[in-house]
């Protein structure tokens, strides 16, 4: 029954996370709304991946390979914006 | 080693198999990672240079129907999540009630969509709106496609299930079909805080 308990008690989690995240959007928090709601986003997104897509039990292959993409995107990201913040 | 419809496996050793199945999966999450990162990559340069435009638009979404989508989406996770734990203790009528309770929530996901989208559609807001709107269109259409794929692969493992194809000691397919759903609530759960909370 563990198993089944701890999926539940991340569901649990998850729902609370998206529900705080839904009532500070209404709050003004000026920049700091864009930076919550990442945090907690990020948060939510861990706790997917590392639990309900088992990467928390998986081997150092399975995290390189779920770890590359980011990097990727990361760089994606950075580079282009590296262009078109200093134009 | 044969597999259950008595073709030779390509692997001897089915842990070996089921290992290879699951990297398979991820290396493909990779390509899913830089298809939607384009596209985040969009968002941000456009965000980022018409910040006024991202607020005044993402005024015009509907923060409860995006809400009560997010809690639908990490529902029907858990349910995979569930189905999955269920079927390596060997409970094949237990995989199959979360099969059919992921396919309904992910029903409900798109009919809501299609509810959200109908109702922009006739306040006059289309992708070629603005910039804001058509990365929303696209980026939560391409989402719902994902949905949409992910709904018919949960079909073909019920049929499979309904067969007996999966038990304790093999349930591979169920395995890499659900490490792709809980993908997709990944993706959802960065698409809701940018479009209906911060845009």
């Amino acid at each position: 029954m563990a198993a089944y308990a701890k999926f539940i008690a991340v569901w649990a989690a998850l729902l609370v996370l998206t529900v705080i995240t839904w009532q500070v959007s209404y709050i003004d928090l000026g920049m700091m709304n864009v930076v919550v709601a990442l945090i907690i986003a990020s948060v939510k997104a861990s706790l997917v991946a590392l639990i309900f897509m088992h990467l928390k039990y998986e081997n150092a292959l399975v995290w390189a390979f779920a770890v590359f993409p980011l990097f990727f995107l990361t760089l994606i990201i950075m580079g282009t914006l590296s262009d078109t913040l200093f134009r | 080693m044969e597999n259950r419809k008595g073709k030779a496996e390509a692997f001897a050793d089915p842990m070996v198999s089921y290992e290879s199945a699951k990297l398979g999966i991820w290396v493909f999450l990779m390509t899913e990672v830089l298809l939607f990162g384009g596209l985040f990559m969009t968002y941000t340069v456009f965000r980022i240079k018409y910040p006024e435009l991202f607020h005044q638009d993402h005024l015009k979404l509907n923060r409860t129907f995006g809400m009560v989508n997010t809690l639908v989406l990490i529902t029907s996770s858990l349910s995979v999540a569930v189905g999955i734990a269920g079927i390596r203790r060997g409970r094949q009528a237990l995989l199959k009630v979360c099969l059919v309770v992921t396919m309904l929530l992910g029903a409900t996901f798109l009919t809501i969509k299609y509810f959200e989208w109908s109702d922009d559609f006739a306040r006059g807001l289309y992708p070629r709106t603005d910039v804001f709107f058509s990365l929303y269109f696209v980026m939560v259409g391409l989402h719902g496609i994902h949905v949409f794929a992910g709904i018919c692969v949960m079909a073909v493992m019920l049929v499979m299930a309904q067969r007996g194809a999966f038990n304790k000691a093999y349930s591979t397919p169920v395995e890499i079909t659900g490490v792709y759903w809980h993908f997709v609530d990944l993706v959802w759960i960065y698409l809701f805080p940018m479009f209906y909370l911060i845009g």
